[in-house]
């Protein structure tokens, strides 16, 4: 337990803390949107983005490297839609392409770059798995000032995002731009992602966004309570995932931190109040009982 | 002896119940209209007669058993809105597939089963449009070709999901005709129908449906104001001055 | 055989198997389920590791196919309870591929297997690890499984041909005529996993879904038929394959990589050009319109 209380690991911590409530909330936006796997194709694609910003500047430069990222990751949304709305293909065969094909051009690029003087100590391959254990304290600045972007998006346009959420047609109907909220929503979504890239890696990013959101739908049927839900249930898993990975050594904190809300996820599938197994079965159970003894009483009563 | 029995039949689609102790009888050679508002569990009353979608309790018999034993004496014709219309294939080729099931295993269809197919598309009209990519094809005529595939099954009882939605004046009088000479044969069928306007001058039997059996039998004796009034309910009115 | 032939035998065998499977993938609509089953095989090749404590090719196909099945059944139990498809396909495999890291992380440490090489993939080593046929000669252990899986995969889709064809286009018909549509798409899932194992060891598996998805979709712009949709497709994979090797030695970079990106550019090239769907031909459509 000695590195739990390193100055290092508490960082740590901490950021991964407030990321996993940020892009928890977040990710109930996407679930809702229906675009799940969306984030999975974007941080897959920002990763060419992360090596050319590097390639550009020739030093490690978090900055460059993050404009990189989200530049990538903007083209890609770009060219899904374009695909998707110009041709019959479909949009996850539209995510799947951008989603590979970026990734292998980042692979290239990598490769490249690794050649290059200097390239090999970029330390660009964490980028595909990610570097918890590495973060400081200008990180966690980094990380707040995210959560807070997320937070205060969400909470100032909260009816808003309700409307556009459940229903389009009635928030345009209502003089509710489409495509200024598809904006800001891939704005922050992207910004999300390419902070969380750093931390989990681009493979499991998406982990991040879709499992919270995923756990808290099966606690409540309010939109609110699932934002709220789904950020404690990111953040706890943040935290809780890095310090079981402190206990061993050489532990990967991205992997760890996933489990951990999944392991979060099956907990609420089993014991859910709104949708869970068991108050599912119990339902079911009733449901049977309350069906044949109606159809008793319509017999004695002769139908309705 | 009946052609389908339905006893009982209760099924819920997520936590909701859809259906809830339906039971009726259908005689051969009939000609029925399923009828009742949106959400009243038409299209899902024809699934879970097919055991495409799971009941809860109840028994559907068919020509005196199972669905099982007399799956080749069935014939499905499916919402034209749930396929994918883009799906690389033509008009021959889509009515073939309602022979896929008496192909066999591991065969592939003989010339045998392809003028089966084209014979059909012609019975609807359709033989010149035989090698065009489905989704080039009207509404109407991806409905036509639909009913083609039904066809070729050559079954003796059939369930049609809203085969008349959205077709054009042609289409609708090409199907109705097919529909009653398949009742001239003495088949069976039941359609899913939400034109009100037209159930009388097109079915002899009525199935007025609200998630249960409001009504059912002969269309004159049925379907009288007050069995629509009460199948309806409120929304009735709306529709009356919708449609006038 | 020389060196870069064998390199060329074993990319184009990737490129022809992934191609065919892929079209049947992306009319059912299942492009993300290849990315999903790419990503958790890996805990099958781990299991099978740890199991077995030697990497075999075939102990590994067995691992990859139930970590494969596995995810099919996981997102489909988790959609019939209410989640979306895709995010129950988010959800599973990412904890499995999760999972899988985690496992190589702390119990096989610095063994032959490493995540990198998984996901990459190394197609330079594969002339390296040769087998002897007594009626062939020395033939690379990759190779030879790939070969082994072209011809299961040929085989299945010109037996179960009509089967998953009606399935992907119209499942309830599928069901009410009597075909048993839930075994066709496992049936089809194994095969996928199978595929996808046995790329595995060439491409790595993000270039799987490159190479199962993008030929596909490619080849689904310039056909109507199905039949010639997988004849072009599994070209696509094979030009992709070589091209993208020929533009790795080009470059000095990676060929898994360099793959990849070349059934984008054949993607690409289709989407602008295709005289039936592509973008220009159909602005000149409205153009003249």
């Amino acid at each position: 337990m000695n590195i739990l209380l390193s100055h290092n690991a508490q960082w740590v911590i901490v950021s991964t803390l407030i990321l996993g409530m940020a892009s928890g909330m977040m990710g109930c936006l996407s679930y809702w949107k229906r675009q799940s796997l969306m984030s999975d194709a974007l941080s897959h694609a920002a990763l060419p983005g992360v090596v050319i910003g590097f390639a550009l500047v020739g030093v490690k430069s978090l900055p460059v490297m993050m404009l990189g990222a989200a530049i990538s990751a903007i083209i890609a949304a770009l060219l899904i839609h374009w695909i998707r709305s110009s041709t019959r293909i479909k949009e996850d065969t539209a995510m799947g392409i951008i989603l590979s094909v970026f990734f292998g051009l980042g692979i290239m690029l990598l490769t490249m770059v690794n050649r290059m003087p200097g390239g090999n100590q970029s330390g660009l391959d964490s980028f595909i798995f990610g570097q918890a254990a590495s973060m400081v304290r200008k990180d966690v600045y980094t990380m707040l000032i995210l959560a807070v972007l997320v937070m205060l998006v969400l909470f100032i346009g909260f009816k808003e995002w309700k409307i556009f959420l459940f229903d389009p047609d009635f928030a345009r109907g209502l003089g509710l731009s489409g495509r200024l909220m598809n904006g800001i929503y891939l704005t922050v979504l992207v910004l999300v992602i390419i902070t969380g890239i750093q931390v989990v890696g681009v493979i499991l990013m998406s982990a991040l966004l879709i499992i919270p959101a995923v756990s808290a739908r099966y606690w409540t049927q309010s939109f609110k309570w699932m934002v709220i839900l789904s950020g404690l249930f990111g953040g706890g898993a943040g935290l809780v995932g890095t310090i079981i990975s402190t206990l061993g050594e050489g532990w990967p904190t991205g992997p760890f931190i996933i489990v951990t809300s999944s392991t979060l996820f099956v907990i609420s599938l089993v014991f859910g109040a709104q949708k869970g197994l068991l108050i599912q079965a119990w339902q079911l159970r009733t449901q049977r009982k309350v069906h044949v003894s109606s159809s008793q009483s319509n017999l004695t009563q002769g139908g309705e | 002896m009946a052609v389908l029995t339905v006893n009982d039949l209760t099924a819920s689609y997520r936590k909701n119940k859809v259906l809830n102790d339906v039971s009726f009888n259908v005689q051969p050679g009939s000609l029925t209209s399923i009828v009742g508002p949106n959400g009243a569990g038409k299209s899902t009353l024809l699934k879970v007669m097919l055991e495409l979608h799971p009941k809860l309790s109840g028994d559907v018999s068919f020509f005196g058993s199972t669905l099982n034993k007399m799956k080749t004496r069935v014939g499905y014709v499916p919402q034209r809105g749930s396929v994918d219309w883009d799906f690389p294939t033509d008009a021959l080729d889509v009515v073939l597939m309602g022979l896929y099931g008496r192909v066999g295993w591991l065969k592939w269809p003989k010339r045998e089963h392809r003028e089966k197919a084209m014979d059909s598309l012609e019975k609807m009209g359709m033989a010149d449009y035989a090698g065009r990519q489905i989704s080039q094809l009207s509404g109407g005529q991806q409905q036509r070709v639909f009913l083609a595939r039904a066809l070729v099954q050559e079954a003796d009882l059939y369930f049609m999901d809203e085969p008349l939605a959205g077709v054009d004046a042609a289409t609708e009088q090409a199907i109705m005709t097919i529909l009653n000479e398949l009742r001239m044969k003495g088949k069976t069928v039941m359609v899913v129908h939400h034109d009100l306007q037209t159930v009388e001058d097109y079915f002899d039997h009525v199935l007025l449906l609200n998630r249960t059996v409001v009504a059912h039998g002969v269309t004159k004796d049925v379907f009288t104001k007050d069995n629509v009034y009460q199948t309806y309910g409120g929304t009735l009115r709306y529709m009356m001055e919708a449609t006038t | 055989m020389s060196y870069t032939a064998w390199i060329l035998l074993t990319a184009s065998l990737v490129g022809l198997s992934c191609g065919l499977m892929g079209v049947f993938l992306i009319l059912r609509r299942m492009a993300m389920m290849a990315d999903a089953i790419s990503h958790s095989v890996l805990i099958g090749i781990v299991s099978a590791y740890l199991i077995t404590r030697e990497l075999s090719g075939w102990h590994m196909m067995v691992g990859g196919i139930i970590a494969g099945l596995l995810t099919a059944v996981l997102v489909q139990w988790f959609n019939s309870r209410g989640v979306q498809q895709d995010a129950s396909i988010g959800v599973v495999f990412t904890t499995l591929f999760a999972i899988g890291v985690i496992m190589i992380a702390t119990q096989v440490g610095n063994a032959h297997l490493d995540v990198k090489h998984a996901l990459m993939g190394e197609i330079t080593f594969v002339p390296w690890d040769l087998i002897q046929l007594s009626w062939f000669g020395a033939i690379p252990e990759a190779t030879l499984i790939l070969i082994i899986v072209l011809i299961i995969v040929v085989i299945a889709i010109l037996a179960f041909y009509k089967e998953w064809k009606i399935t992907s286009f119209d499942p309830m018909l599928a069901a009410s005529i009597g075909i048993p549509v839930a075994l066709m798409h496992y049936l089809f899932m194994s095969l996928v996993s199978i595929t996808t194992v046995a790329a595995f060891d060439a491409v790595g598996a993000i270039m799987v879904v490159a190479m199962l998805i993008t030929p596909a979709a490619a080849a689904y712009l310039w056909t109507d038929r199905l039949s010639i949709m997988l004849i072009l497709s599994g070209t696509f994979g094979v030009i992709s394959a070589i091209g993208g090797y020929y533009i790795a030695v080009f470059l000095d970079t990676s060929i898994s990589g360099s793959m990849a990106f070349a059934t984008g550019i054949v993607f690409m090239i289709s989407f602008l050009c295709s005289p039936k769907h592509g973008v220009l031909a159909q602005h000149f459509r409205t153009v003249k319109m």
